[in-house]
């Protein structure tokens, strides 16, 4: 299968309906092979950056493009902080998603079974999904997008309303799906859930990418003053236009 | 108050008794509903969530005719439904007026829109929740209207139960277009409607006593599926 990557973001802008930038002038490239984190305070942009790039939303202004300009929906997927499950059992809720990416029904049963067993959800595979614990369901979640094989995975804060025993299992689940080739982009607010899981990290600040480093760097020696605050576990107070940390090109 | 209690009793009588004139009328206006509603359901829930997530032009007025044909008058229905129907109608040739498929004609354009509009707003709310989910899987949005008809399927019950109440409910369009003939076209409304100003009230009340109880009866049964279901689901 031809490589999707990398992904080439140049100068995204995305406005809401009401014309205020929430993504301000944002370019970067995701290349295959790494763990990409992205982290930043509420409001930063985040979870609009994952979605700009999995192709739920259009930018406003700018491009986003895959390499050689592929269609990349079917080698993409992603997991959201809350999963929706379609009124049906957990085995039911894969064979759907790999019915829609035009898998042939004799070759489901095998992969289905597969992630639910990396998974570790084969006991709970007939159960109806929506009664499945939010940690189960969010491992079914990953179950389902981990059926597609894809070729990036995008995770918008998997582990934000989960005990830390259950965010292991997911983080244990993710670094699986990073193990058999597949490029890892997530949100997450967790700083030691960051330094655990990156290679890259890619710090945003009110809709600006103010640094993309690698993780050893990012974590020991930040550049951007915001991002030092960010990593010493600083409070980033917003006021706009004042103060030594505020975003100069801060403009709307 | 004499007259309204022996009224009753011979109701009631009627009712114990299973007295076959009554049975009749009761089975008509069973088949006539029940057939009206099937086949109201096989068009009202597609075409509601066809317009709710499809995209062409006019589809505003789509649904501002969808909202208000659900209050479309049966007398009018009913008039159109004859004047179609009748011999001299485009549909005169065959020969359908004052039959029970004049009244499953009519009994649809009432209900349809009612299903269809009810449907279109559940398979609305269902998408503000799927939205994301389903298109990140690939799905379009017209691949997605079985997904969402499936998985909307209990709320869906309560549009068809509401369509099922107005067909049960009508008496205009299917006293016009049927006629309210003794063994052929005669249903619990009309037959109401009939026995009241004949005088005959023990039977208009035994009927309007069995209209009120299989409503309950279909509502309730609805219900406690419905309840059971989504239990299992936990929707």
């Amino acid at each position: 299968m031809t490589s999707i990557l990398p992904l080439k973001l140049s100068n995204i802008w995305f406005r809401s309906r009401e014309g205020i930038p929430l993504i301000k002038e944002l370019s970067l490239e995701l290349d295959a092979g790494t763990r990409t984190i992205i982290i930043g305070p509420n409001g930063a942009g985040k979870s609009l950056l994952l979605r700009l790039c999995h192709g739920l939303l259009r930018p406003t202004e700018g491009h986003i493009k895959w390499q050689n300009n592929t269609i990349a929906q079917h080698a993409q997927a992603m997991v959201f902080q809350r999963p929706v499950m379609l009124r049906r059992s957990a085995r039911a809720n894969i064979d759907y998603a790999l019915s829609l990416h035009n898998v042939a029904k004799a070759e489901r049963a095998d992969i289905i079974e597969e992630v639910l067993q990396r998974t570790g959800m084969t006991r709970q595979a007939d159960a109806p999904a929506r009664v499945l614990s939010f940690g189960e369901q969010q491992r079914l979640a990953i179950a389902r997008a981990w059926a597609l094989k894809p070729q990036i995975l995008f995770l918008d804060e998997p582990t934000a309303s989960l005990d830390p025993s259950a965010s292991h299992q997911i983080e244990e689940l993710i670094q699986a799906i990073f193990d058999q080739g597949t490029k890892i982009v997530m949100t997450t607010h967790d700083l030691g859930q960051a330094r655990r899981l990156a290679d890259e990290v890619l710090f945003l600040h009110r809709g600006r990418l103010l640094e993309q480093a690698p993780a050893e760097t990012f974590f020991e020696t930040p550049h951007n003053d915001l991002a030092q605050a960010f990593v010493k576990g600083e409070l980033l107070w917003w006021k706009r236009g004042e103060g030594p940390r505020r975003d100069p090109k801060h403009a709307r | 108050m004499g007259d309204m209690t022996a009224a009753l009793s011979t109701a009631v009588e009627l009712i114990v008794s299973l007295d076959p004139h009554l049975a009749e009328i009761v089975g008509l206006s069973l088949y006539v509903s029940l057939t009206a509603v099937i086949i109201s359901t096989l068009i009202g829930v597609p075409l509601g969530a066809a317009v709710s997530m499809l995209r062409f032009p006019g589809r505003k007025s789509a649904i501002i005719a969808l909202n208000a044909l659900m209050g479309l008058p049966p007398v009018v229905v009913g008039l159109v439904v004859y004047l179609a129907l009748s011999r001299s109608g485009p549909l005169g040739v065959f020969g359908l007026l004052y039959t029970p498929t004049a009244m499953i004609i009519a009994q649809i354009i009432l209900v349809t829109p009612i299903i269809a509009a009810l449907s279109r707003q559940v398979i609305t709310d269902l998408w503000s929740e799927y939205d994301d989910q389903l298109t990140s899987l690939g799905s379009s949005h017209s691949r997605a209207i079985p997904t969402l008809i499936f998985d909307g399927r209990f709320s869906l019950l309560t549009a068809v139960l509401a369509g099922f109440g107005r067909a049960t409910a009508e008496v205009g369009a299917v006293m016009m277009v049927g006629g309210n003939i003794d063994h052929v076209t005669r249903v619990m409304t009309t037959a109401i409607a009939l026995e009241v100003s004949k005088g005959d009230l023990a039977l208009a009340l035994a009927l309007g006593i069995i209209l009120l109880s299989i409503s309950l009866a279909i509502g309730a049964a609805a219900q406690i599926f419905k309840d059971r279901s989504e239990l299992r689901n936990s929707s």
